[in-house]
């Protein structure tokens, strides 16, 4: 049997499916898109045909303002393309709607994971690890130095900061899809009540998990109080607004954010974290390689992060690997 | 440990200096002897532990993990404890972190010979940040921005004493430091330095910048380019005297330079700067090497004959601290200078002569002399008011230093290397070069020299962007870029180098401006550069 996969790959701004013509998280406008998620650097704008989760669709909709094109697939079900390639969208446990592909053709089974994570998240569906000839993984995490802590533990830290200073509040750097609503979730799980406070940029997001079945609790933008009713309270915004002058409406804020990258202190200091946690919604080392393990794949692609050290983990463990070099994948925030 | 460990991290994510002053006070309050004693000398690096070396760290490492894995993770983080800190297998059973002072005494104890059994057994006790803490302390390079000024200050309102107390107090005190926590904390009699050779406070000088000052208040020295130091020599209650030589960062550097050490026989505290005879800066009549020729005696722990022989030194005086048991600290500068001058006739004048006064009417009389300083090699003027005390630290008002205005080449980058600590992601060490000819007759680029400062946050995040974007060559954690950037280099001088390629070596280089307008093949040639030797 000739499995040399060659009817799909990578082009520097997406994995092009060839049978079928079709695009994956395509960085550029293309006819077919098969997108994984919502994050924005996965599902772009633009294209005439669309394939995605509902959620994700969702997430698209509310972003670009325009359904045309977009074709819902759910979880499981699997979609007949042209040429030949059966496609199938299986939960990637990332953010809302984040789904692997699974591609079939000529009797060989392709996964792209897009971006995922193992650990439970209130706010997805878990990872459903699935067996192929070739895992397209992803490598954020990619360093062994990256072993997210257990999340519980995070968000312990965090209302104990809020404990011990009962005259601030704690500023929350959170991405605005996916990490922003999983933290007030595991908030909420950890039995903290309170009205949690968002910046503006963060309201459509959690009302779309809201109507997806997602509940946050009460929450409350920043721009509809006082100042001093933010006393003791959490408030969530995208980092980019962390220094902005935008949080200087806060009281005396403790600067916190949430991402993988706060593992390692120099990059906290960048951002001018004071209180780093270490939430990811990335798979870290142990799951990247216990993910290779489990899905025990003939061949792993890795697309994109620190491709250098999962490539010689492969070849440690006696694994054909290569690297695809993608571009427009961002990492910096998570 | 966890306390410290925390204390430590706090201080890491901490940007405010008051802010890191409330934290190291409150933790020095708040904990017991001797823990309290260990912290501070670690902080302050106070700490070293011989059998513990980053090499220790990356060997206990590569055992556990790929020696690649390894290097890409430290690579990346920018710092090896940390790096191990984070890789450090989690042990199995719950941490059970030692004390400080009990890690303190089981890193004391190591040698090479156990040490990578016993480190082990102090890492599995802890959790990654115990275990980072820990690293640190062993290494000694803490580099979380504590300075010892800052520690001496934080100590100070712990328990509301006086910061000059304090530095007088610590020096000659080993940790834990005991009899300082039990006079500061308790109000037991401050330990007593009579009768040994103590480091005191170095008085420094602020940049004149735009300050403009009268001089019938101020008088004006050279500001010589060698080391700044403080020589002492005291008499123990045996009678035996001691003489030691200080640097400025209070390291005794007396091994290094043991003529001067052996030729100060009068207890007294004096402060200068430390030469090399020749007749670079000043000319026959300054008498002193340029700085080129006093690095070859720096950083070595003995000196051989032939190098004493060869390269001698001796220390131009400047002011004089105490002099025969009596402290002159309190006067003012002027009373001080008179006590100098009648006190060098007393000693070698092959070791010891003393810095010229410059007269100069008013500060335009200074500049025109101060722009003559170039051709005599000497890095400035310094202007120090008649009527100052010697008070450690910088003050305001009281000395000023006037350096000549750098030296200025256009130099296109040509490799980028990523920096350390809190510029570990960012490349920020760049090596730049000069055409060897001429570049459109297919001249070539030669490195001549590297800067890693002098540019602002924003600038270093375009040099870094720069750099990834134009890198055509990768060697390990260097990237060598197109060549087509252009900066402005500052420098202080430039000396020939057998060491380098280039022939040059640049004293003090730093990224001036940045060059976008500039195309590289505008930028200096080499022959520019050498122009500007003045050996």
């Amino acid at each position: 049997m000739g499995q040399d996969f060659s009817w799909i790959r990578a082009e520097p701004w997406g994995i092009h499916v060839g049978p079928a013509d079709c695009w994956i998280d395509p960085a550029r406008p293309v006819e077919n898109a098969l997108v994984t998620h919502g994050h924005a650097d996965h599902a772009r704008g633009g294209h005439a045909r669309t394939l995605a989760t509902p959620e994700t669709l969702a997430i698209m909709k509310l972003r670009y303002a325009t359904e045309d094109g977009a074709q819902s697939v759910q979880y499981g079900e699997t979609i007949r393309l042209a040429g030949g390639v059966d496609a199938t969208w299986l939960p990637a446990g990332h953010v809302l709607g984040s789904a692997q592909i699974l591609l079939e053709h000529a009797g060989e089974r392709i996964v792209v994971t897009g971006d995922y994570k193992r650990r439970p998240d209130p706010t997805c569906a878990p990872f459903a690890v699935t067996p192929c000839d070739v895992l397209v993984t992803e490598a954020t995490f990619g360093l062994p130095v990256f072993r997210h802590p257990p999340v519980e533990h995070e968000i312990a830290k965090l209302l104990q900061a809020l404990a011990d200073n009962p005259d601030r509040c704690v500023l929350v750097g959170a991405y605005a899809l996916g990490k922003a609503q999983r933290l007030i979730a595991e908030l909420r799980a950890a039995g903290h009540r309170d009205t949690i406070y968002l910046h503006g940029a963060m309201e459509k997001m959690c009302r779309l998990y809201e109507e997806h079945g997602v509940d946050l609790g009460d929450l409350a933008l920043v721009s509809e109080v006082k100042k001093l009713e933010l006393v003791g309270k959490i408030v969530v915004s995208p980092p980019s607004a962390l220094n902005d002058r935008w949080s200087r409406r806060l009281p005396d804020p403790i600067t916190a954010m949430a991402s993988g990258w706060m593992r390692v202190r120099q990059r906290a200091r960048q951002r001018m974290v004071e209180l780093p946690l270490v939430i990811s919604d990335h798979a870290d080392w142990d799951e990247l390689t216990q993910t290779i393990t489990d899905v025990d794949p003939q061949e792993t692609w890795i697309t994109h992060g620190r491709e250098d050290a999962m490539l010689r983990w492969c070849q440690l463990h006696q694994r054909k690997a290569r690297a695809l070099a993608l571009v427009g994948y961002e990492d910096e925030d998570d | 440990m966890e306390d410290f460990a925390a204390l430590l991290d706090a201080l890491v994510y901490t940007r405010s200096r008051n802010a890191k002053l409330k934290l190291l006070a409150d933790y020095l309050a708040r904990t017991p002897d001797p823990d309290r004693g260990w912290a501070l000398a670690a902080l302050t690096d106070g700490l070293d532990f011989p059998a513990v070396k980053s090499s220790t760290i990356r060997n206990l490492l590569t055992e556990r993990i790929d020696p690649v894995l390894w290097t890409l993770s430290r690579d990346y983080v920018g710092d090896s404890a940390e790096t191990a800190s984070l890789l450090w297998p989690e042990p199995e059973a719950p941490p059970s972190p030692p004390s400080v002072a009990e890690a303190v005494d089981a890193l004391s104890h190591m040698t090479r010979a156990n040490v990578m059994v016993d480190l082990p057994h102090l890492l599995d006790r802890l959790d990654a940040e115990g275990r980072y803490a820990l690293l640190k302390m062993a290494t000694g390079a803490m580099r979380i921005g504590i300075s010892s000024r800052l520690a001496k200050t934080a100590f100070a309102q712990a328990f509301g004493v006086s910061v000059e107390d304090v530095e007088e107090h610590w020096h000659g005190q080993e940790p834990p430091y005991a009899a300082l926590f039990a006079w500061a904390a308790e109000g037991a009699e401050p330990p007593s330095s009579e009768g040994l050779p103590l480091f005191r406070p170095f008085m420094l000088a602020h940049s004149l910048e735009e300050t403009v000052v009268d001089m019938a208040d101020y008088v004006a020295e050279w500001k010589w380019d060698g080391i700044r130091v403080q020589v002492v020599r005291a008499t123990g209650s045996d009678g035996v005297g001691e003489t030691r030589v200080y640097s400025r960062s209070g390291d005794d550097i007396s091994a290094t330079f043991p003529e001067i050490a052996e030729s100060l026989a009068i207890d007294a505290v004096l402060d200068g700067e430390l030469l090399v005879r020749g007749s670079h800066q000043g000319g026959e009549e300054g008498g002193a090497a340029s700085f080129n020729a006093l690095q070859q005696r720096l950083g070595r722990k003995t000196v051989s004959k032939k190098l004493r022989a060869e390269a001698p030194a001796f220390v131009r005086l400047y002011d004089a601290l105490i002099i025969e048991g009596e402290d002159l600290r309190e006067q003012p500068w002027s009373e001080r200078r008179g006590r100098l001058e009648a006190f060098v006739e007393r000693l070698d004048p092959d070791r010891f002569d003393i810095s010229k006064v410059i007269e100069a009417e008013s500060l335009e009389d200074l500049a025109t002399i101060r722009e003559r300083a170039r051709d005599d090699a000497i890095e400035g003027v310094m202007l120090k008011r008649r009527d100052s005390p010697y008070i450690a630290g910088r003050r305001v008002g009281y000395w000023y230093k006037w350096k000549r205005d750098p030296l200025l080449i256009d130099c296109v980058l040509m490799y980028a290397q990523r920096g350390s600590g809190k510029r570990s992601s960012f490349y920020s060490d760049y090596t730049f070069g000069c055409w060897d000819g001429d570049p459109d007759a297919g001249a070539e680029l030669l490195p001549v020299g590297k800067a890693y400062f002098g540019f602002t946050d924003e600038e270093l995040k375009f040099l870094d962007r720069h750099v990834r974007t134009h890198t055509v060559n990768r060697f390990g954690p260097v990237r060598e870029t197109d060549k087509s950037l252009v900066f402005e280099v500052a420098f202080d001088s430039v000396h020939a180098s057998k060491r380098h390629k280039s022939g040059v070596a640049m004293r003090f280089p730093r990224i001036s401006r940045i060059r976008t307008d500039k195309p590289a093949h505008e930028a200096d040639r080499l022959d520019t550069l050498k122009g500007l030797i003045r050996d």
